[in-house]
């Protein structure tokens, strides 16, 4: 019992402190590659300070919709962090769902977001909204698509599942599918965390910004709510990337020492996600908004081609 | 536990009174609208209260057997149930009891502009009809009921008749549910005669021995006949126009209700009445299922009538149903009696869900068209402030049909990806890749219909009022409100105890299929194939609801600052905040309909009038983006002339010359005699 309340704990304490510190590395990364100094990477811990002591400032045209919003998307991303095994398959609150609720948890937390942008009356709010929604639901079939493309090989759609599979036989990993795969769900994290190339996260250009447009009017506690747990996404979705492509170091049993390997593997593996998106973010333009579509549909017609192959090839 | 069989015809009977009595009370109450509007509406609740509890009583295998001879030639009126049926009756009970209750408040507005009796008269009929079509076990029964619900349900939908958009609405709606009768009606004739009964038992047993070609000609009459009452894609074009046309309380149980009977028919037709059919039956199923899900969607997703747009989000949820329902038909057709089970089991969740949330949320638009008078989206706006009650309830229609956990439609839906998911157990690669069609499609569609309701609630209720209607709302009659917090209860308890759900679906899917749906569920959570996905909903509530409140306590003790100022929304320096800087409802649906330009050919125009002096000066600004609904120029364009053509040449022989006729006679005479000797 109380290794199951530690490990839970101990998930909870790394999605919720890690996140800031992957975001400050991306930004720390973009920053180097494009010649800047840039700011430390503990600077988002900073900034999320500042925004909890500030005072709110609320728009009149709002309802509690708005003010309930951001709670929301933070409680959804802390559940998420009770499912997702980021650092053992043995999760003790694993058992509350599997990949596909996972995503559907996120879709809650676009949900509320999206209404939260209309909620305030302004076009800019309205916007973000209506193309948030618009990604996020063309990113929908790739995801699932690509989880479907998993559980053929696996098995099964239970995250421990798919990691303790993998880990068993590795030679299940080479595979086109799984490359394919992979790609597919790689852009897919880049389209529903809103980085480049469809979207910037370091953007407040009118009429380019989609998540930013979403959130412009939110402010103090409910922005540091709202930015946290758009860090916690992101750190989710790379989890998921590191440790269902690559299950390498992921603990099995829930003994200390495999637990703290499985940090410092997730650690490395982290480090070399940020790189690369850093990488990308670096080398790529902002795709205009309506070429996105034909992204998503490039990267749905690769999940795909990851199930037809491993219908395939067995 | 089994029911005694006298105690369930008690409670069919009183269900037949309760109606009797809602039904002809009103006509006797004529005079005072009031009284007719509760004794009728009283008495449909009392009835679909009744039936309700017979609908579980067969659920739990209660019994009962009700044959009335003299009441129809071949065979009279029989009346059955088994635990098929009995779901059915709960899911119409579901929608008819707030239905009931809600109309008693919202008929109060047709009191003097139209004959309360006629539709309290109609109402009960309607419903009434509906239950005793899942009871009928001849087919004389089934057709004379199917008619009569396709008529009440007629009249009630050209209640405003006084609208030339609902006389038109009612005409189309009239057309096709004949045409699918007619399809009903040959297809029933030819399986009686080809299996020489016409009761429903000894069908199954008879068709799996009739030749291929007729079985297969039999499933596609009958498929047409029950697809075009589910409102499945193309044959659907009747019910965006019907259901919003109806009072909002007949638009709830047409949509919830009414064209599950389709679903009932189809599930009748695969497992029951032709037995395990070719894999085609499936595929094609399965086909028009995705098709139907994502248009129906995407054209939910561009509507700004809020009606049309639920009823078109109806055409979509039917296509999910399918889905499950047609993933069951392939499994069984591949030998996995489990698989078929639990795909059926999907599929029937699902029809249940859609129920008690497409109800909740047209009740919820007709609450917004009772206090504003408009359906029109870019009419409306922050309604939120005005109907707080109404506003959540259809927040928590909106996140049900979203299938956002952990409402009802997340798990109905997440089963059904669970079980198209598992087709890998199957080893054919055709049935393979359709199966994947199938879930990209419902992957599609999920993410699709979370946009779509994004808008309709956002839209509609939140931010500012776009029309002085919307400004001045106020909250329904209690009434009104107390049936929406009871489908809106209804969509959280079915979302976080499927427990009580899965038990009798369970075993009413085993007597179809034969086997055991391949799960186990307990109060804690849900696990399908014995590990293959797994949820647990109940725990995802009580996660979400302790996030929730620990959150704001955490960030509390951690010194947060808890100042808050009111302001207005930025606008970039703008001196005026109006409504007229929202975001519109067909801006919200513009990037969509870009991305599927292709599909819906939005025809753009923007007329600018300048002002004479300066062309820096507008006065007029005028900007059209119409979709066209491609089935209809299509398909349906086609056939019209076709059939005006072929009118055109019989009426030839109609000369208006008595000999004329007289001959015609003479010859059709001739002809019968010979073709007698």
């Amino acid at each position: 019992m109380v290794t199951e309340i530690a490990i839970t704990l101990a998930q909870l304490l790394v999605v919720m402190f890690g996140s800031p510190l992957l975001v400050g590395v991306i930004r720390k990364a973009k920053a180097r590659l494009q010649g800047r100094r840039g700011a430390g990477i503990f600077q988002p811990y900073a900034d999320i300070r500042k925004l909890l002591l500030k005072e709110l400032v609320i728009s009149e045209n709002t309802s509690w919709i708005f003010r309930f919003t951001p709670y929301l998307v933070a409680t959804t991303m802390l559940l998420s962090a009770l499912i997702v095994p980021v650092l053992t398959t043995r999760t003790p609150l694993g058992f509350m769902g599997n990949i596909i609720v996972l995503m559907y948890l996120f879709l809650l937390g676009t949900f509320f977001l999206a209404l939260a942008g209309l909620d305030a009356g302004s076009a800019f709010g309205g916007m973000g909204s209506s193309r948030e929604v618009a990604i996020a639901a063309l990113a929908e079939p790739t995801v699932v698509i690509a989880i479907f493309g998993l559980a053929l090989r696996a098995g099964t759609t239970s995250l421990d599942g798919i990691i303790t599979r993998f880990a068993a036989e590795p030679l299940l990993m080479l595979n086109a599918g799984h490359l394919l795969a992979f790609i597919a769900f790689f852009i897919v994290a880049l389209a529903e965390n809103g980085r480049l190339p469809v979207d910037n996260p370091a953007t407040h250009l009118e009429l380019t910004m989609i998540h930013e447009a979403m959130i412009l009017e939110y402010s103090g506690r409910n922005l540091a709510m709202v930015e946290w747990a758009a860090g916690m996404k992101l750190f989710l979705f790379l989890t998921l990337l590191s440790n269902l492509f690559f299950p390498w170091g992921v603990a099995l049993n829930n003994a200390p020492a495999a637990l703290f390997t499985a940090l410092l593997a997730l650690a490395t593996k982290l480090l070399l996600f940020a790189a690369a998106i850093a990488l990308v973010e670096t080398a790529v333009a902002k795709l205009r908004l309506f070429r996105v579509p034909e992204l998503l549909a490039g990267s749905f017609t690769v999940a795909l081609l990851a199930v037809v192959t491993s219908f395939f090839i067995k | 536990m089994i029911i005694d069989s006298t105690v369930m015809s008690d409670l069919f009977l009183v269900t037949l009174a309760c109606f009797s009595a809602g039904a002809f009370g009103a006509l006797i109450t004529a005079g005072s609208p009031t009284l007719a509007r509760i004794v009728a509406h009283g008495g449909a609740l009392a009835g679909a209260t009744a039936a309700f509890a017979f609908g579980l009583g067969g659920l739990a295998g209660g019994s009962m057997q009700l044959n009335v001879a003299d009441l129809l030639p071949i065979g009279g009126a029989a009346f059955g149930v088994d635990r098929l049926s009995a779901f059915f009756i709960v899911v119409i009970a579901l929608g008819a009891i707030p239905a009931a209750l809600y109309a008693i408040g919202y008929t109060r507005e047709y009191a003097g502009k139209h004959s309360l009796a006629a539709m309290g008269f109609t109402f009960n009929v309607f419903v009434a009809a509906m239950i005793l079509v899942a009871l009928a076990r001849n087919l004389l029964t089934f057709l004379a009921l199917w008619e009569i619900m396709s008529l009440a349900s007629y009249f009630l939908v050209i209640t405003e008749h006084e609208r030339k958009e609902t006389l038109g609405a009612g005409w189309i709606y009239f057309v096709m549910t004949h045409a699918g009768f007619a399809a009903l009606f040959l297809g029933f004739l030819l399986l009686a005669r080809a299996t020489g009964t016409m009761a429903f038992a000894d069908w199954s047993a008879a068709a799996a021995k009739l030749e291929p070609s007729s079985r297969n000609l039999i499933f596609i009459l009958l498929a047409v006949g029950f697809g075009s009452k589910a409102g499945v894609i193309p044959l659907h074009i009747w019910l965006p126009r019907a259901h919003p046309a109806a009072p909002s309380h007949v638009s709830a149980l047409m949509s919830g209700v009414m064209i599950k009977l389709g679903v009932y028919g189809l599930v009748r037709v695969a497992f029951d009445w032709l037995g395990v059919g070719p894999l085609w039956w499936g595929a094609s199923v399965l086909i028009v299922g995705a098709v139907s899900a994502v248009l129906g969607v995407l054209y939910a997703l561009v509507d700004a009538d809020l009606k049309r747009l639920l009823a078109y989000s109806s055409v979509e949820n039917i296509g999910i149903i399918l889905l499950g329902l047609a993933a069951a038909m392939l499994f069984r057709g591949s030998n996995s009696p489990e698989l078929a089970a639990l795909a059926l089991v999907a599929a029937l969740y699902h029809t249940l869900n859609h129920a008690a949330f497409k109800s909740l949320l047209f009740m919820g638009a007709g609450a917004v068209l009772h206090a504003t008078h408009t359906r029109n989206m870019e009419e409306l706006g922050g309604l939120i402030k005005h109907m707080p009650q109404t506003a959540v309830f259809f927040l928590v229609g909106s996140l049900a049909i979203a299938a956002l956990p952990p409402f009802n439609g997340f798990i109905s839906e997440w089963l059904t990806l669970q079980s198209l998911l598992l087709s890998f157990q199957i080893s054919a690669h055709t049935v393979n890749l359709i199966f994947a069609l199938g879930v990209a499609a419902l992957a599609l569609t999920s993410g699709l219909a979370a946009a779509c309701f994004v808008r309709a609630f956002g839209i509609t209720f939140l931010a500012l009022p776009r029309s002085e209607a919307a400004a001045n709302a106020c909250e329904v009659a209690w009434t009104m409100r107390a049936a929406m917090a009871l489908l809106a209860l209804t969509c959280v308890v079915l979302g976080v105890a499927p427990s009580l759900t899965l038990t009798p679906l369970e075993m009413t899917v085993f007597d179809l299929t034969g086997g055991h749906a391949d799960m186990r569920f307990d109060w804690n959570g849900l696990v399908t194939n014995d590990g293959f996905g797994w949820v647990a909903p109940l725990w995802i509530a009580l996660g979400l609801v302790v996030f929730l409140v620990g959150i704001p306590v955490a960030l509390r003790l951690l010194g947060a600052n808890q100042r808050r100022r009111n302001y207005e929304t930025w606008g970039c320096g703008r001196a005026l905040q109006t409504a007229r800087f929202e975001y519109t409802a067909t801006a919200f649906a513009n990037p969509f309909k870009r991305v599927f330009a292709l599909l819906y050919r939005p025809v753009k125009q923007l007329d600018i009038e300048f002002h004479p002096e300066s062309r820096y000066f507008v006065r007029t600004i005028t900007y059209y983006n119409e979709g066209r609904i491609i089935f209809e120029d299509a398909l349906y364009r086609p056939l019209l002339r076709v059939i005006q053509a072929l009118a055109r040449a019989a009426r030839v022989l109609q000369s208006g010359n008595v000999h004329t006729y007289l001959v015609y006679i003479l010859i059709a005479l001739v002809a019968l005699l010979i073709l007698t000797v």
